[in-house]
């Protein structure tokens, strides 16, 4: 078959795509131990912010990984592969968001606990 | 110990397992066992079982198989509408004193089965056989994207049917309603084979589906003809790409769900369970999540195939174009955030009811549009009655009344007395078969001679449209009113004897409907018996717009001789406007994929891999999921994939169409 | 645009002649498949996350978060699956340059790495079922095994993967097949790295500190 559309991983632009993949890596590995330091070591005292943080921490590395080591931009297969994820991530907010909701209100009105 | 023996081998199967001691079922089963055997033993006879293996089963040529996803659905709406038979008949004459025939373990079965097989093996075969035959000669490509992974989502789907089929006779199927709801259909309460068999085809045949729906999208968005913009894309192959957006969206929902209610019930965890703090209402909303979109996934192409056919026969472009697309658009969007409709009455309380009340009525907005788009589409235009077209009507006098009641059920308050009552059985049916199976039959009036190069035989082609719309409207009014009246649905005996008279008009219905159905299967044979009278040489036996009626029917293997451009939305109709100069020289080798084995066996083993969980037969289960990954690791050391079809081969077949051409004129 | 004039061009080519190289089946499609396979993946991750984020705190009396996930040893398991994902990195532009040789070494390496995460990862369920926190005590415990043990499952796949592209690398040397396949088996670790990243945060670290 044909060989001509191989070039996802750096598309022309070797350089670029090396340095996002060193400075993914470095962000990966910063955002992986904030989150254990904060849990392990419980610089706050405070588990409500601590959920916070990492919770936020957690997407911030998603679109790090994303970007960095699935290449993900605006350009490649003419926008497509960046359409379909922003409408994966929509879905994937409206199932669980919408599950966690749902499931919530059922609760509370259905089974009072004690 | 020969009885662990035994066990170990049989598992659970036992003698006991075959319905020797029911009549119906016997009866049934000798019937389709003598049929069976006489089909295989012709096809022996004329020795057309290498034919067909070499041509057919093992092919990766889309055309034949959207063929045989047809001819699958057909078939298995044969056994779904055996069922609703049964129903029918049971419910006419289950009043007072009387039991009916049916004792409750196998009415539930019934009511189970015909939901599960004409959703999941007669309605999606029938979409998904429809695009792939359709959609590639729309669009003007040679195949889809992944021609064998097509071929093994055919096969996966026809071992889920199998499996289904299978469970008449070995087993029994479930007893659970089309969703098999938890807690009921756990162990504690379903300990029988019935859920395995469900959860077992629906997760094979669900695979199949979801690979399909990612094949599609592939195929629609990066194979379309050169010119051909999104913008310029047939509004049935923007339906085909939003509806498979949509199942690329849900089945895994469906999948999930289904795979934690088989490990509740072979692993004995505590997900829908109701102590040890399962949740039982999350699996209504996970097969929610999936459920109610699913429905858009089968109706979006249904609309694509309305808006071709009124732009065809009213001899006009299609009125609103750009609108259609937004609205379909809309459509698959919306349609994934209202699937608590199902639930309302499971006390998530205002604010939640209210949300996916209101949304359930938004997107009865699009849809009016779209309505309203065909209404004008046909204002002013030349129309033709022929059968597609009459279809199309029919749909929209049927379609439009089962939206109206669907927003009526969109109203919580109005809801919490209609629930799980017959009104809202009423409801689906209208919409499913208004506006899903009208759709499919329409589609298949309408491109059959594309496939096969003779129209189906337009008299009994009317028999069928009759008996389907007049039999639609006797069976369900009557069905509309107990449930108003609020008869509730799975219901095997009636103590009160003055709703019989609306049962009996309904089962009366039901036969109308069988003569639909009859009279449709004598089309295909009278349009066969008569194929040299209803011959189409031109390709074009309609006066189409789009790209499938610019080559040959049938088409030849690789579809276009020459990749057609696209300079307009109608591409066909423009280059006929243009007067179009078709090349008669300068063929070059075409290149194709090469039929394999792979998909039927991967499909085989995955059909016993199923039984074996079924039956708890542990050995033929493992054997079987380490054949399959031998098998599927096995294909990818296969490089020799393609072959190219000579260029004096396709100069042959295409100077024969000229040939037939010039007869014409 | 509905009514535009029929197209003027009346010379304007109908049927394209040369499009052996640019219309052709499959090829070109393979990445933006794998890539949408991916995402209906990712969705079955979600609804896996749903049922886990619902029944988080039906402990049923059982064990709770605190008294029995490890933390130093999930941050060892995600510092071995992020390595493994930074070594599948290296291995990319060695297989654009057409390095055989090294090309593989980085495959070999990134395997080792994901089957050690996959043994710390059974160790980890081993001991659980043995302290009686198995998947059956708790719709909890049901969850955390199910959504942890697909990602497990999904890595053993990868190793799978990665053991028989060395094999056909070795076959075939890296022609645009074999290099094609790399590349959508370097999207599928990549995004099981991505999955993990939701497990380590909601699953662990959220778990033992509410």
């Amino acid at each position: 078959m044909s060989t001509h559309s191989l070039h996802v991983a750096s598309d022309g632009n070797r350089g670029h795509g090396r340095r996002s993949y060193w400075t993914g890596c470095a962000l990966a590995v910063i955002l992986t131990v904030i989150p254990f330091w904060l849990v392990m070591a419980r610089p706050l005292h405070d588990p409500g912010w601590t959920a916070a943080i990492i919770f936020a921490l957690a997407l911030v590395q998603i679109v790090v990984h994303v970007v960095s080591f699935l290449h993900l931009d605006t350009q490649s297969e003419e926008g497509w592969t960046l359409l379909a994820f922003l409408f994966t991530a929509v879905i994937v907010i409206l199932t669980i968001g919408g599950s966690v909701w749902v499931m919530y209100h059922l609760n509370t009105n259905m089974m009072p606990m004690p | 110990m020969t009885d662990t023996l035994i066990k170990t081998i049989f598992g659970r199967l036992g003698l006991e397992s075959f319905p020797i001691h029911e009549p119906i079922l016997l009866g049934t089963f000798i019937v389709v066992a003598l049929l069976g055997l006489s089909i295989v033993g012709a096809i022996a006879y004329f020795r057309l079982w290498g034919y067909l293996w070499r041509e057919w089963f093992t092919s990766v040529d889309h055309k034949k198989i959207g063929i045989m996803y047809v001819i699958l659905g057909i078939i298995m709406l044969l056994r779904g509408f055996a069922d609703a038979l049964m129903m029918r008949a049971q419910q006419a004459i289950a009043f007072g004193g009387n039991e009916g025939y049916l004792p409750a373990h196998h009415y539930d079965q019934i009511f189970t089965a015909h939901g599960t097989i004409m959703i999941f093996f007669v309605a999606i075969p029938l979409v998904v056989g429809l695009i792939n035959y359709v959609m590639p000669l729309q669009i003007g490509a040679r195949d889809v994207a992944f021609p064998f992974l097509n071929n093994l989502s055919f096969w996966l789907t026809a071992a889920g049917a199998a499996l289904t089929m299978l469970s008449l006779f070995v087993g029994e199927f479930a007893r659970t309603g089309w969703l098999s709801y938890a807690p009921l259909a756990g162990l504690d309460y379903s300990p029988d084979t019935g859920v395995d068999y469900y959860l077992w085809s629906l997760q094979i045949a669900g695979v199949g589906t979801t690979l399909s729906a990612i094949n599609m999208v592939a195929t629609i968005v990066k194979m379309r003809a050169p010119g051909m913009t999104m913008m310029k894309l047939p509004v049935f192959c923007w339906t085909a790409l939003c509806s498979n957006v949509l199942a690329i969206a849900i089945f895994p929902a469906l999948t999930a769900a289904f795979f934690l209610l088989m490990m509740d019930r072979y692993v004995g965890t505590n997900f829908f369970t109701n102590d040890r703090g399962g949740a039982p209402m999350m699996y209504w909303n996970m097969v929610w999540i999936w459920g109610h979109p699913e429905v858009y996934v089968l109706v979006l192409p249904a609309f694509g195939i309305y808006s071709e056919i009124t732009s065809t026969f009213t001899g006009k472009r299609l009125f609103g174009y750009s609108s259609m697309v937004y609205a379909t658009v809309v459509i698959t969007i919306l349609s994934y955030l209202v699937w608590l409709h199902h639930f309302f009455t499971m006390g998530a309380g205002p604010a939640v009811n209210s949300f996916f009340g209101i949304a359930t009525m938004v997107i009865s907005i699009p849809t009016g549009a779209k309505i309203f788009n065909w209404l004008f589409t046909m204002y002013r235009g030349n129309i033709r009655f022929e059968l597609p077209m009459m279809w199309v009507v029919a749909f929209m006098l049927t379609f439009v009344v089962g939206g109206m009641t669907g927003v009526l059920l969109a109203i919580p308050p109005a809801d919490f007395v209609l629930h799980n009552s017959l009104f809202l059985v009423a409801h689906f049916h209208n919409v499913i078969i208004g506006g899903v199976v009208f759709g499919l039959f329409a589609a298949i009036v309408y491109w059959f001679p594309k496939a096969f190069g003779f129209k189906l035989d337009p008299f009994w082609g009317k028999v069928a449209f009759w008996g389907w719309v007049i039999g639609y409207w006797v069976a369900w009014t009557p069905i509309y009113v107990v449930g108003l009246m609020g008869t509730a649905r799975r219901v095997r005996h009636f103590d009160d004897p003055s709703f019989q008279p609306y049962f009996v008009i309904a089962a009366i219905g039901a036969l109308i409907i069988l003569v639909g159905i009859l009279g449709f299967v004598m089309s295909i044979v009278m349009g066969f018996v008569k194929r040299e009278k209803l011959r189409d040489t031109t390709g074009d036996p309609w006066d189409g717009r789009t790209l499938e009626w610019s080559t040959t029917s049938p088409p030849p293997a690789y579809n276009f001789a020459f990749t057609p451009v696209v300079h307009d939305l109608d591409a066909w109709y423009d280059m006929k406007a243009r007067g179009y100069e078709r090349p008669a020289s300068g063929y070059r080798p075409i290149h194709m994929p090469k039929n394999t084995s792979a998909g039927v066996i991967i499909a085989g083993l995955s059909f016993t891999l199923g039984f074996g969980m079924v039956w708890y037969m542990w050995w033929l289960a493992a054997l079987s999921f380490i054949a399959l990954m031998i098998v599927a690791v096995g294909h990818t050391f296969n490089f020799k994939r393609d072959f190219y079809i000579p260029a004096d081969e396709v100069a042959r077949t295409e100077s024969k169409r000229q040939r037939l051409l010039g007869m014409e004129a | 645009m509905t009514d535009r004039a029929l197209n003027t061009q009346e010379s304007a080519i109908t049927w394209h002649h040369l499009d052996q190289e640019d219309h052709d089946h499959g090829g070109g499609a393979t990445i933006l498949g794998f890539w949408i396979y991916l995402m209906s993946d990712a969705l079955i991750f979600a609804s896996l996350f749903a049922m886990f984020g619902v029944v988080s705190t039906s402990y049923a009396g059982g064990p709770v978060p605190r008294q029995i996930f490890d933390i130093p040893l999930v941050a060892l398991n995600t510092a071995l699956l992020l390595a493994s994902s930074i070594t599948f990195g290296q291995a990319i532009p060695h297989m654009e340059a057409g390095r055989l040789s090294s090309t593989r070494r980085w495959l070999a390496v990134t395997g080792l790495l994901g089957a050690a995460f996959v043994g710390v990862e059974l160790y980890e369920f081993a001991h659980l079922i043995a302290e009686g926190a198995g998947p059956q005590r708790s719709a909890f415990l049901s969850a955390f095994f199910t959504l942890v043990g697909t990602h497990g499952a999904h890595v053993t796949v990868g190793l799978i993967w990665i053991a028989v592209m060395l094999v056909q690398i070795g076959q075939n040397g890296l022609n645009g097949e074999i290099k094609r396949r790399i590349v959508c088996l370097s999207m599928f670790w990549h995004f099981l790295d991505i999955i993990w990243i939701g497990v380590f945060n909601f699953v662990y670290l959220y778990g033992v500190i509410r």
